[in-house]
Formats: C-alpha cells, structure tokens, sequence
C-alpha cells in the first residue's frame, strides 16, 4: 500500500473535532497541578513540619512511576479498594493522573523559582514595612513565577503529549478515534501521521505562544 | 526619639553586638563608623528586626519593643517606624520606579493609587528622577537605582532611615549624586538618619553625631568636632589614621 495523502487528509478532517478532548485534559491538568504544585512549594518553602515530610514522599513517588502504570493504578486499581471510585469516569482519572504526576514536578519547577529571587527583595519589603504576606503576593511570587514560567511550559507540552496515553483507559480522544479509523482501512501510517501533525501543529504554536509569553515577562530583565 | 538600651546580638557562639546603648534626637543626623565586622550592619539589621536581637530595648517615636518579649502586632509597628537603605539598593526588580516608590504605600493603605502616584512622583522628583518614573530599575546606573532606594525610604515618611554603606557599592563617579541627595535630606532635620559609611568627609561634613563601633560595642561618641579632631580612644584615633589624610596648615 502507498502513501495515501488524500485519505491522510479525511482522517485529519475526522480527528480533528477531538483535539479539544486533548486541550481540555491537559489545561484541567495544568491548573490542578498548578495549584497543588504551588502548595508544595510553600510548604517547602516554609518547611512546613510533617506537611514537609509528606511532600517529600509525594514528588519522590510521583516523580518514579511511569504515567501509565499511575493511571492504571488510580483507574483499575483503586475501585478494588475503594468502591467509591468505581463511579469515576476514564475522563476524571485522566485528569486526576496528570494532575498528581504533574503537581510534582511543577513543585520543584516553583521552588527552584522561589530560591532564584534574591533575598534582598523580602528584606527590602521588610525594611519599608510591607507585611511579608503582601509581600509574597506582589513582590516575591511575580519574581518566583517569572523565572518557572520555562519550566511550566516545558510541563505544560508534555501534559499535552501525556495526554494522548487517556486511550488506555477507553477515552476516546484523537489518537483512539485514528486507531479506530485505522484498524477498518488497514491505513495506519496515513491515520498515526495525521496525529502526529496534529501534536507538531499545537506544541508549535504553543511554542511560539511561549516566547511572546516570557518575552513579555522578561521587560523588567 | 530613638532610643536603643543593652542591644545584644549572637550569631551562633559569636557575639556580634555586646549591649549596645545608642540615641538619636528627632532629625539628628548621626554617622556610625568602625572596621569591618565591628557590628555596624547587625546593628541597623536589628532596629527593623531583620536580625532578631536576644536582648536589650529599642524605641522608635512612640513604639518600644524589648527583644525578651513582643507582639507581631508590635512588631509590625516597630518596622513601620524606620525605613532602610541598603548597600546594594534591592530594588524591587519587577515594579518601575515610581511603583518602588508607591508600593509600600499601597501595601498599608496609607492613600488610594492617586495620590500615592502624586506623592511618589514629589518624591522622584526630589531625588532627581521624575523623568525615570516608569522605567525599570535595571535600566538605571547604580546611583540612579540607589536615589530611587532613598526615595522609596521617603514614601514610608519614617521616624528614622537606616542607611547601610549606602555608596560602598558604587563606581566612585556615582558616588558624589547619592551622597548630594542624603546631605539634600539630611538638612532639612526633618527625618533623622543612622549613616553607616566609610565615606569619612561626608560623615564629618553631614553629621551632628559621630559613633565609632569596635567588637560590637560603641567605643566612642560625639559630635565630628571631637571624634574626628580630639578622639579620646586609642583605637578610634588608630582607625581614623587610615582614613584621613592629615590637614597641614601652613
Ligand atoms: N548572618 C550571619 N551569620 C553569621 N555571622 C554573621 C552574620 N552576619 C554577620 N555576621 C558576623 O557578625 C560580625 C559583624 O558583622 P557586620 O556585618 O555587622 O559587620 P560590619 O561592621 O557591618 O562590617 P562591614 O564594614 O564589613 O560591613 C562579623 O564577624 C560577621 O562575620
Ligand atoms: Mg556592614
């Protein structure tokens, strides 16, 4: 069989529309993780007792296992123990597997950007009497998040390539849609090659969303 | 006005500052001399509570704090009380300088945006900046960066400013523009000023009160008169010697 563009170009058409599915999770995934990710890099910040412990088991554990074995873990395994999870659908497991996983590595994203303010920042908040709440809030954290913002859109490209691996769990995003197109016409290379592009498309222009991002960020350099 | 009692301050087994006694009338000007690691900069640290002192009393106008026991509350309002200037200005590198101004104005809710921008702009201009208002301070030289430090000091109209070798960091052209912009201040009497700085024409010149510090403890004070022409101690007219050049008269 040759190269078909023409059927290359009815898949893409076809795997189009779900391309959403893949933004939605990976932006669901990016907040969460986000937050959580922040909140792990408080308490380490402030060396929080216990809470600091916990979260250094936390990204160890999340860090080491494999994306896939997490999902499979949170969408098969823990329903066994907890019937409760039964009820969540493949969706929500996505999201909730990127969002753990990823929670950890933005946390060592935000704290190597809180250690990379100078410390003469909050002693000049202190020394014209700016609580060191405000001071955080206006002053410390615009700083910490300037200097993360390379490694969160390192994050967030690869939140939207991980997202792909939603398939296993029988979502049915672009890349299920395309092995399922596949498996009728027998065209795998047209159909995998039509999401590829996909991905290069979107991780493109994310890319180039990136450098205006960060050159804004950078006017106070 | 300012009054410090039996100021002690460790750093592990070290003891930097052995009970330090020091007061300062409303406006006065004084400098404070000494070697390096005598204390100098732990003592002004300790005023905003950025080194916490183990004992000893500080007053600021109407706000007394004793380093054995305080409130948040209390020290919060201490801290309000003084503003400091640093060697190395730390500027607030993501604010403009008229936002490095304002910023702690809008942070107490001491005026709404408006006036605080009117306000800082007064200031900017007192320093010799108005033009600069909206630019950020890594486009600025040295001495430019530290006149908007001191400006910025102005804004929270202290009862006290802490300056900390406010021109060692600077190439030795700036140096004559911050100092002009401290003597501009330091006349008016209206604010008063602990100086520490090696700069010891400036020091003679500007201030009604000379300290020289030496192992954590002030060896010596009075007016520049003294300190600099008659200094009673040893080690005073010792260190001074590496400073002044001799005056012959003819
Ligand atoms: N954070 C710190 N931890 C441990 N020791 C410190 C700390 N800060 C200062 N010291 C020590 O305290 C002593 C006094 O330091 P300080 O900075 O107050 O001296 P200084 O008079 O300002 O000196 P200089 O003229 O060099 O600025 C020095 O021996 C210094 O090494
Ligand atoms: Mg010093």
């Amino acid at each position: 069989m040759a190269f078909d563009i023409k059927y290359m170009l009815d898949v893409l058409r076809e795997i189009i529309p779900y391309t959403p599915i893949t933004l939605f999770l990976a932006i669901a995934s990016m907040f969460l993780a986000g937050i959580l990710g922040l909140g792990i890099a408080l308490v380490k910040q402030f060396q929080i007792p216990v809470l600091e412990q916990i979260a250094a088991v936390y990204v160890s554990f999340f860090r080491s296992i494999p994306t896939i074995v997490e999902l499979f873990l949170i969408y098969y395994g823990l329903p066994q123990i907890f019937p409760i999870f039964s009820k969540m659908e493949a969706l929500s497991a996505t999201i909730l597997g990127l969002s753990l996983k990823n929670a950890a590595y933005l946390s060592e994203i935000f704290r190597a950007g809180l250690l990379s303010v100078d410390d003469g920042q909050m002693e000049a908040c202190i020394g014209v009497g700016i609580s060191k709440v405000y001071a955080y809030q206006h002053i410390i954290l615009p700083q910490a998040f300037q200097n993360a913002l390379p490694g969160m859109s390192n994050t967030f490209i690869s939140l939207i390539k991980e997202s792909s691996l939603a398939f296993t769990l029988g979502l049915v995003d672009l890349f299920a849609q395309a092995k399922l197109i596949a498996s009728d016409s027998f065209r795998f290379f047209e159909a995998y090659l039509a999401v590829a592009a996909i991905f290069w498309v979107l991780v493109v222009v994310l890319t180039l969303l990136q450098q205006h991002l960060e050159a804004y960020m950078q006017r106070y350099r | 006005m300012l009054k410090i009692t039996k100021l002690r301050k460790k750093f592990g087994d070290l003891e930097v500052l052995k009970g330090v006694d020091l007061t300062a009338e409303q406006g006065q000007v004084v400098a404070i001399l000494g070697s390096s690691g005598s204390g100098k900069t732990t003592l002004l640290r300790c005023l905003n509570f950025l080194e916490i002192p183990e004992e000893g009393n500080i007053k600021i106008g109407d706000v007394s704090i004793d380093a054995q026991s305080y409130s948040s509350r209390e020290l919060n309002l201490l801290r309000r009380q003084s503003a400091m200037v640093f060697q190395h200005y730390n500027l607030f590198r993501n604010r403009t300088c008229l936002q490095n101004v304002t910023e702690s104005l809008l942070a107490n809710k001491v005026m709404d945006r408006k006036n605080a921008e009117e306000y800082g702009i007064q200031l900017l201009r007192k320093v010799g900046l108005e033009d600069k208002k909206d630019v950020y301070p890594s486009k600025l030289s040295g001495g430019q960066q530290q006149r908007v430090s001191i400006a910025r000091a102005l804004a929270v109209k202290p009862r006290v400013i802490l300056f900390d070798e406010p021109t060692s960091a600077l190439d030795p052209e700036l140096v004559a523009e911050v100092l002009n912009t401290i003597r501009a201040i330091a006349e008016t009497h209206t604010t008063t000023m602990l100086i520490v700085t090696h700069e010891m024409n400036f020091a003679k010149e500007v201030a009604d009160k000379v300290v020289f510090m030496e192992q954590g403890k002030i060896l010596e004070e009075g007016t520049p008169g003294q300190i600099f022409r008659l200094p009673k101690n040893e080690r005073t007219r010792q260190f001074l010697s590496r400073y002044l050049v001799p005056e012959y008269n003819i």
